[in-house]
């Protein structure tokens, strides 16, 4: 089974991160950055359907330059090789171009049995790339997977929602995403990280995929970051103290901030 | 020497194990005295942490020797030094010999198993009568056939009660002094060989020291290591790559303690200020990083001359001595500046503060070293 995994370069939430201020995105010059956590299981979820069968795992990244970082570490962690689309013209992409150029990438790398992503990115996490991009590319949708299983011809996931689990069922070729409770991501090993300096990476470019630039950019944006205000300071918490109504206060301190 | 993307990859990985693995189960294994050496290991092996610079061919990882220095600084800084020490144990202090000097069918046997973490090993050099003075060790093999028959007592042994095999310092002949002694595997299932009791400790808790008495135990001749009568030589050696262990993971021990000092030191607020408004305070760290970037500054020397081969007594020697000095007082200090809060074992510093006192005195107390420096400067010692 050959499993492609998209994977997002994302800025390092360790770091103090922020906004470029010239046209309100993500400043991505400045911070340190690293593969996304959240898709890390994805890509141990691939590794593991193919360790327990045959195949060969792939991994896609969009993103500028230092984005081959996060390449490079699905592929110490045992993914087979590497895909990282960059170009100028990217930059300032919304999702439904990124889930163009993504479509696109899957196309030429010959397409897969299984594209496998993340939950949603740390840094815009707004959990609708997967969606845009099954929808792309014609396949059957299975999102927030919990758990997965693949018999034959189909796949088998769980998504745990607020008041019930439900059992979803789809046929291959299909697209997944998978949340943090599927698995624990394994961390690079020795072996791995020397591994991975010789494992093939291509690198592509918009021509190569023939997507016209217009399509992408902050000018093909459907929307439009208007503004940008930092989050005000924490305000200093109320302090009640209980001279014997205690309780009685803190239920007046609730409902008047409509809590109950 | 320098680092690479390479290194800083591995270091990262042995962080997450470190965090991942061990330091959420720190506290547990503190109170308990012992750590599961035998569920822990195949994890660190896993990651290639027990043969790194081991031969592939027995599942080591053939990397370079900067590689130890990486993992063992990461080692330090767990937030329970007898897990670093016992994974130490394995990888730069029990098996080095084995490595170095067995034979192939002996390193099938025990170090193939010792790398992928499915045996616990140890060291037994030690003896109630004598550390320091190895040339003084009275544990006796001696020769029936083909089996040596061991009599003795060894004494403060790191993965004592968990070890599967011990690589053993005996007397082999009546020589006496630096002479006639051998390496020998002994694995730790044979008739005889027991565990006298396990010793409690003022820090390192986590780790299970013990006191082992062996009472006629055979085990076959080909199970020496090396040359018969050369195991004061070859352990000395094996002593040398302990030093660097223990000042390569200060370097990670000093870092993490001066890093969450730093923290602290923004939130206390004393007179009106944060802490870190006193000079003192803020003087008095800077000077201890200062220090310990020496140390690391060193221990690259260190690693680089190992590499190439060079004898590295002297420059081993200045970091173990120089690496128990300072984490000591780095500890000392970031206690310190805790207050009455650092004494409570509730809070990190304690347990640091009981954990590196050993640093002085486990594998080479710090006179032993300058007796060893002393000697080189051709001073008598
Ligand atoms: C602060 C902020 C400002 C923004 N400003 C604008 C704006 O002005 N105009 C605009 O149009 N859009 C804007 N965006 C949207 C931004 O471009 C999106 O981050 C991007 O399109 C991907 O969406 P997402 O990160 O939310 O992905 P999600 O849908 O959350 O990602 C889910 C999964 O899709 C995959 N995936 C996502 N991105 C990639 C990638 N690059 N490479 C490989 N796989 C990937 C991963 O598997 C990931 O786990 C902004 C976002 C933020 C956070
Ligand atoms: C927690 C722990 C784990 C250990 N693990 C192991 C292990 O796994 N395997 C093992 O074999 N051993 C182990 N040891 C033993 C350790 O290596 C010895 O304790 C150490 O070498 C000192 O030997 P000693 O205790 O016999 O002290 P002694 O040799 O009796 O020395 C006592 C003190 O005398 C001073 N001294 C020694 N020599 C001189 C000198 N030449 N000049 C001036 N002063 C001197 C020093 O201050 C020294 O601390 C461990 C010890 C501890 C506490």
């Amino acid at each position: 089974m050959n499993i492609v995994v998209c994977v997002k370069y994302v800025p390092d939430a360790q770091s103090e991160r922020g906004f470029d201020a010239s046209d309100n995105t993500t400043d991505r010059e400045n911070v340190d950055g690293l593969l996304s956590e959240l898709d890390e299981y994805a890509v141990e979820e691939a590794l593991k359907l193919v360790e327990a069968g045959e195949g060969e795992v792939t991994v896609l990244t969009i993103g500028p330059e230092q984005a081959a970082d996060a390449v490079k570490k699905a592929l110490q962690m045992g993914a087979d090789k590497g895909v990282h689309v960059s170009d100028a013209a990217i930059s300032g992409s919304d999702a439904p171009a990124t889930s163009l150029v993504l479509a696109e990438a899957i196309r030429k790398i010959g397409g897969a049995d299984l594209v496998l992503t993340g939950m949603a990115s740390t840094d815009g996490s707004m959990s609708v790339v997967p969606a845009m991009l099954a929808e792309r590319l014609g396949l059957p949708q299975v999102t927030f997977a919990s758990e997965l299983t693949v018999d034959g011809d189909t796949v088998t996931i769980r998504r745990d929602g607020d008041a019930a689990s439900e059992t979803i069922t789809a046929s291959l070729p299909a697209l997944v995403s998978v949340t943090d409770q599927i698995n624990e991501p394994r961390y690079p090993s020795f072996k791995g990280i020397m591994a991975a300096k010789k494992k093939p990476v291509e690198r592509w470019s918009l021509a190569d995929l023939g997507i016209d630039s217009s399509q992408v950019g902050l000018g093909a944006a459907w929307t439009k970051v208007e503004d940008v205000t930092k989050r005000p300071p924490r305000q200093q918490g109320t302090i009640v103290p209980d001279e014997g109504d205690g309780g009685a206060r803190l239920a007046e301190f609730l409902a008047s901030q409509k809590f109950i | 020497m320098r680092l690479t993307e390479d290194h800083h990859a591995f270091r990262a990985s042995v962080r997450r194990f470190v965090d991942v693995e061990v330091n959420p189960h720190a506290d547990e294994w503190e109170a308990a005295g012992r750590f599961p050496a035998h569920e822990l290991f195949p994890k660190a092996a896993a990651i290639g942490l027990l043969g790194l610079e081991y031969d592939p061919e027995y599942g080591g990882e053939g990397a370079d020797h900067s590689y130890q220095l990486v993992a063992a600084e990461e080692l330090g800084r767990m937030d329970s030094a007898g897990v670093g020490m016992a994974i130490g144990v394995q990888s730069m202090m029990a098996t080095p010999s084995l490595h170095r000097f067995g034979t192939p069918e002996q390193k099938r046997e025990f170090l193939a198993p010792a790398i992928a973490g499915e045996s616990v090993t140890s060291i037994a050099v030690t003896e109630p009568d004598t550390g320091s003075d190895v040339s003084r060790l009275r544990t006796r093999a001696v020769r029936d056939g083909d089996d040596w028959v061991i009599t003795g007592r060894k004494m403060y042994i790191t993965n004592g009660t968990q070890a599967d095999w011990v690589c053993l310092l005996a007397r082999t002949s009546d020589e006496g002094g630096h002479k006639g002694m051998s390496q020998i595997i002994v694995p730790t299932d044979r008739p005889g060989f027991g565990v006298s009791r396990t010793l409690d400790k003022l820090g390192n808790r986590s780790s299970d020291t013990a006191e082992l008495v062996l009472d006629e135990v055979r085990v076959p001749v080909a199970n020496t290591i090396g040359e018969i009568g050369r195991g004061f030589q070859q352990q000395m050696e094996q002593f040398i790559i302990e030093r660097m262990f223990a000042a390569y993971s200060t370097v990670g021990t000093c870092d993490k303690a001066l890093e969450r000092t730093r923290a602290f030191v923004h939130e206390r607020s004393v007179f009106g200020g944060p802490l870190a408004s006193k000079q003192y305070v803020t003087f008095r760290l800077a000077e201890l990083q200062a220090q310990v970037e020496l140390l690391r500054s060193h221990n690259l020397a260190v690693c680089e001359a190992y590499e190439a081969g060079e004898d590295i007594t002297r420059l081993a020697s200045v970091a173990k001595l120089t690496a128990g000095r300072l984490v000591r007082e780095v500890a000392d200090t970031c206690l310190q500046f805790h207050g009455g809060m650092g004494y409570l074992e509730e809070t990190w510093t304690a347990r640091l503060y009981r954990d590196v006192r050993l640093a002085s005195i486990g594998g080479g107390a710090d006179e032993v070293m300058l007796q060893v420096l002393a000697r080189l400067d051709g001073l008598p010692a």
